[in-house]
């Protein structure tokens, strides 16, 4: 789950690190008084659960109060699109004012879990800011990284070697120490799998000062951590993708194609789009319904294909491991009536009780058409293609 | 010859909800030998009437002689119960359960570092070697056929999809082991390629792959200089968005490296035979054996 910078400020303030003064507002009118009392030249930031807000123009140093105030009220309510937002972008609702910091030197600094080495890793780099990602693809040299053993956390002699190695003005050495300490600590008691400070600055007194943060959270964990799951805003959420969430279903929102899938298994499901995209048919989407399935998720699956209006067809695929194929069918059978479908439903099952699965499916009025194998599942969806051109023409 | 399971294999479950025990039931019927359940308040009690249960792992063991776990208890609960398996020495601990925390992954996998047990998973569909009828997990033994090809797998459906397909093509499985789909798991690919390629039964490896993280590229890396086998190996995910998980805790594209684009070459360079999507696993099979 990711969080607004706001929040994720707050999480660590709570954590003993100290960012430089500032508010969050929802309307031009707050943002011109938070910007009246910082002293009138502030920075104004949009809060939305994406990077790149910079370079989208999401991000503004203002002058005067007015001038916070016009530039909010040009962004608040709007959907800021950034490199990593996709085209439909995400809603502005709150923006976040601060104090302006003199930036002598911008650093990058995130703690992360790294699966390869298996334990949180902190990444620093020499050179912050907005162009990070090209740093750290162009210039490794500049990257400097530490793991720590999450069973004994940070030592002060591996910090040493660490900080040794980032060259920083004499203040700013002891003060990253006690932030590392600090990012640790809010990191393993918040279930974090990202904690990211960008651009960390050295300002003009030698300071070290974090001017940005990003939080992400461990989804898995969160039913260990009430208070951070207040946090959650789900307008910045695909709607259909929190219906599925709730659901307890695995489902993306895919553009540009038809075939609404249903399919159980992580691996299946997106083995199932790209057979489908190879046959020369698109995916609308990747839906897992997990492996423990029951007759209600398959249902909520089922509405949630159908109120997409790209789907043109709905291709079941399922390998019954851990769930049961007659209770899946049931299912299936029982939200197609309810919802009046008409649209062919291609079925392929198999594993764990799939030949009575297959009696309910075919004893019931579905517009059925069956596949034996994945081969056949290709060719169905061709065939099918080519009778709804006939059709159109 | 199997791996990681033998005839002397004798299981115990912690975990008999509704899926646990639904999957328990299929196990005894396959033939596996499941000696005990541990639940700490059932202690006394019977599961099917004939197996006994115990308040802890550790008299469990000491009761029925158990070597190897299996854990469908739900995710909050799933640390204690393989740092428990780890602590009472089984040979094998199998985690089905899916949605585990990665911190506590973590601690596990710092943890079980030089301890007897090995652990595979979590959210992994466990273990299957049909020669000698024994599975511990979720594998529908009904579509196994005993035979020479080993399978190793991040996902559980892809492993019964070729599973089906070698049993289709009238061939069969020595072993077959899923991983787990989560960013930190037990046993790795490398891991289990080490023990087929070891296994005299073993003539050839079906690698399943997904996108995400680099442990495609590690798997290669160790096929190049270790393993004599063929080697048929395809990546789900050709087709994903960057960005977005993909079910899988750990099949997000998250740079270059987890893109199946780099899987694939990775793995084409070091020799081993690309099937070009999933259902082309069999054919590509029988064309090189």
């Amino acid at each position: 789950m990711n969080i607004h910078e706001y929040q994720a400020r707050n999480l660590l303030e709570k954590h003993n690190i100290k960012f430089p003064k500032g508010k969050v507002g929802s309307t031009p009118k707050e943002i011109y008084n938070i910007a009246k009392s910082f002293g009138g030249k502030v920075m104004v930031k949009a809060q939305i659960h994406s990077g790149g807000r910079g370079k989208a123009g999401g991000v503004k140093i203002c002058n005067s109060p007015s001038e916070a105030k016009e530039f909010s009220k040009k962004i608040i309510n709007t959907r800021l699109i950034t490199n990593q937002t996709g085209p439909e972008g995400y809603l502005v609702e709150k923006m976040f004012v601060t104090e302006i910091t003199n930036i002598k030197k911008e650093l990058y600094l995130s703690l992360l879990i790294d699966p390869d080495s298996e334990c949180p890793v902190f990444i620093a780099s020499l050179h912050g800011g907005m162009d990070i990602e090209k740093t750290v693809e162009s210039n490794q040299a500049n990257i400097v990284k530490m793991n720590c053993d999450p069973l004994v956390g940070i030592k002060p002699y591996k910090l040493k070697q660490f900080v040794d190695k980032l060259n920083l003005p004499k203040e700013g050495n002891s003060q990253i120490v006690s932030l590392l300490n600090n990012i640790y600590k809010a990191f393993i008691n918040n279930d974090c799998s990202l904690i990211e400070i960008n651009p960390l600055v050295i300002d003009d007194n030698e300071n070290l000062v974090p001017l940005d943060c990003k939080i992400t959270i461990d989804d898995d964990a969160l039913f260990r951590n009430e208070e951070i799951l207040k946090l959650r805003d789900i307008n910045q959420e695909n709607i259909m993708e929190t219906r599925a969430k709730d659901y307890d279903l695995a489902y993306v929102k895919l553009t540009g194609g038809n075939v609404g899938c249903m399919v159980n298994g992580a691996g299946l499901a997106m083995a199932t789009m790209d057979i489908t995209t190879k046959s020369g048919c698109y995916p609308a989407n990747f839906l897992d319904v997990g492996g423990s399935t029951d007759k209600e998720k398959i249902k909520e699956a089922f509405r949630i294909l159908i109120s997409d209006q790209d789907v043109k067809y709905i291709l079941i695929n399922l390998f019954a491991g851990i769930a049961k194929a007659d209770l899946i069918s049931e299912g299936i059978v029982e939200a197609n009536n309810e919802l009046n479908n008409e649209l062919p439903i291609i079925v392929s099952m198999r594993g764990t009780n799939s030949e009575s699965g297959f009696e309910i499916l075919k004893n019931s009025n579905l517009n059925l058409y069956v596949a034996n194998n994945l081969g056949t599942v290709s060719k169905l969806l061709l065939e099918l293609e080519k009778q709804n051109d006939n059709f159109i023409r | 010859m199997t791996i990681l399971l033998d005839k002397n294999t004798k299981v115990l479950v912690q975990g008999v909800g509704r899926d646990g025990s639904f999957q328990t039931i299929k196990s005894i019927e396959y033939g596996t030998n499941v000696v005990s359940c541990v639940h700490p308040n059932r202690k006394d009690q019977f599961f099917q009437e004939k197996i006994p249960f115990f308040g802890s792992v550790k008299e469990a063991v000491e009761k029925t002689g158990a070597n190897a776990g299996v854990i469908y208890v739900p995710a909050p609960f799933a640390m204690d119960a393989i740092i428990e398996q780890i602590d009472a020495d089984l040979d094998v601990c199998v985690c089905i359960t899916e949605g585990i925390p990665i911190h506590d992954m973590m601690m596990i996998k710092n943890y079980i570092k030089n301890k007897k047990t090995k652990l595979i998973g979590p959210n992994c569909p466990g273990i299957i070697s049909p020669k000698l009828n024994l599975k511990i997990g979720i594998i529908p033994g009904n579509i196994c056929n005993p035979g020479n090809i080993g399978v190793v797998s991040r996902s559980g459906t892809l492993t019964y999809e070729a599973i089906a397909q070698i049993s289709e093509i009238g061939m069969g499985q020595s072993t077959c082991v899923g991983i787990g789909g989560d960013p930190i798991h037990g046993l790795s690919y490398v891991d289990v390629l080490k023990m087929f390629e070891e296994d005299p039964e073993t003539k050839a490896i079906v690698l399943i792959g997904e996108i995400g993280g680099t442990k495609e590229q590690s798997a290669a890396e160790y096929i190049s200089n270790n393993v004599a086998k063929p080697v048929i190996f395809t990546i789900a995910g050709s087709t994903a968005p960057p960005g977005k998980r993909m079910g899988h805790a750990g099949a997000v594209i998250n740079g270059k490296m987890g893109l199946a684009s780099e899987k694939i070459l990775a793995l084409k360079k070091v020799g081993a035979y690309h099937a070009e999507d999933l259902s082309k696993i069999g054919e590509t099979i029988k064309q090189i054996l």
